[in-house]
């Protein structure tokens, strides 16, 4: 198994490289891409803005790699944001792979950053969700969203649903952090090892 | 529902926990690692390690201990204590710690929040905020430097004033310990963080006086915060997290089992 985190520079790629650490498998971190395309799974981290993580993966030239992947595909936090065609953090265009929008959470007044461990509802039977259930928990810090839509694998409720886990064909996201969200957090990422397209 | 959070705090210096600890009759005293494994065990939602020697004695520290804690924690964790800039933060989390908490050097250098925030996020940008009740005065002054009694010091501003200003400067979290009741376990004081949660838009987290069960039962109903932290009642067993979370829920509060 070749896992490959895509290097964006962004802060949390230590705590994505450890989690797989604890899971047995040992990633690459690159930013280059042809290690990237040799990769049997991808891993695309991400925590800052939407607009300056656009921006180093169009520095590194990754924008193209990133598109034409054939392999399984994840994002984190704002790694699944990218995955969408654009971000209003910014008004960014992004990767564009699974349709929809990042947008202001619409808290109802509520607290934001949405910032702890909340649950998922609306679970789909995809294998990255294999296990899950309306009672786990999932660690999320994060204050846009994208909404509910045919490719949401499940939702989030905090003032209003949004989607926790996005998915179209090859790729998919989490808005939560599976690799701070103890063992619940730890079966996704081990669901996507898993993951046979 | 976003459940409430419960959060240890661990005192570190030299890279140990440097207060006696008492955890389920395994006395443990000194190694980082396991002991804040044992916290994430134990049902702990998030830790906060505290540099208690950091600020008030100007050395260069070194944060290596939080890569190991970043190897074998999966939860989240805040660096507190000696994060003096940009590149000070930037080590940390690079490290693997998902925020960074600044308190004193924020008071000598309010700009740094903004920085932080934009070089950051704000979600990564804890402020910490040390509370004291001045009985002459009846208002609540902040107070700098707390780590070390000799050099602790008054400042300029009162609380609610301070709370405002670092709102503004983009600050994700505060964490508010009110220094009266530091350590002497009658309660957290609700009345002071009441008055603070109704000018606070980010989440607020409770620190200082913890000593019972019902002290959090009441911190989260009375106060709305949305995280309690403690040191001493988890450090010396008083309490555990687990009968706490199976209390907490029992009366009525969000919380994860």
């Amino acid at each position: 198994m070749q896992l490959v985190i895509v290097d964006t520079g962004c802060a949390n790629i230590s705590s994505v490289y450890f989690a797989f650490k604890r899971l047995g498998v040992d990633a690459t971190i690159s930013r280059e891409a042809k290690r990237i395309k040799a990769a049997d799974k991808v891993l695309l981290p991400g925590v800052g803005t939407a607009h300056n993580a656009m921006a180093k993966l169009q520095q590194a030239e990754l924008i193209d790699t990133l598109q034409s992947l054939q392999q399984p595909l994840l994002g984190i936090c704002l790694g699944m944001q990218l995955l969408t065609g654009h971000s209003m953090e910014g008004d960014v265009p992004c990767l564009n792979l699974i349709p929809g929008e990042v947008l202001p959470m619409q808290s109802a007044g509520l607290r934001l950053p949405h910032m702890g461990w909340n649950t998922l509802k609306n679970i789909s039977n995809h294998a990255l969700m294999r296990g899950f259930n309306e009672t786990d928990y999932m660690y999320f810090v994060h204050s846009f969203a994208v909404a509910s839509s045919q490719y949401s694998l499940a939702l989030c409720h905090y003032g209003s649903d949004f989607a926790a886990v996005i998915g179209k064909d090859n790729v998919a996201g989490a808005q939560f952090h599976p690799e701070r969200s103890g063992k619940t957090g730890a079966r996704l990422l081990q669901n996507f090892l898993e993951w046979r397209l | 529902m976003l459940a409430k959070r419960l959060i240890p705090c661990l005192d570190v210096r030299d890279g140990k926990v440097v207060k006696g600890v008492q955890f389920r009759n395994h006395e443990i005293i000194g190694d980082i690692v396991p002991l804040a494994q044992r916290y994430a065990e134990a049902g702990a939602d998030e830790l906060v390690f505290y540099d208690i020697t950091a600020s008030s004695d100007g050395r260069v520290v070194d944060k290596s201990w939080v890569r190991r804690i970043a190897e074998v924690i999966d939860i989240p964790f805040c660096v507190a204590g000696g994060i003096k800039t940009i590149a000070d933060a930037g080590k940390i989390l690079e490290m693997g710690a998902d925020k960074i908490s600044v308190n004193s050097p924020a008071l000598a250098r309010p700009e740094l929040i903004n920085e932080l925030n934009h070089n950051f996020g704000q979600q990564c940008v804890v402020v910490g905020i040390d509370s004291f009740f001045d009985v002459v005065s009846g208002q609540y002054q902040v107070y700098q430097f707390t780590g070390d009694e000799s050099r602790t010091q008054k400042t300029q501003w009162l609380s609610r004033d301070w709370v405002a200003e670092v709102l503004s400067r983009g600050a994700g979290e505060i964490v508010l310990n009110c220094m009266n009741q530091d350590g002497v376990r009658q309660g957290y004081d609700i009345a002071q963080l009441r008055s603070i949660r109704d000018i606070c838009t980010v989440p607020l987290i409770a620190s200082g006086g913890a000593g019972t069960m019902q002290h959090f039962t009441d911190v989260f109903e009375k106060a709305d915060v949305d995280g309690a932290l403690a040191a001493s009642v988890f450090h010396k067993g008083i309490i555990e997290i687990a009968a706490l979370k199976a209390k907490l829920i029992a009366d009525g509060i969000s919380i994860r089992p």
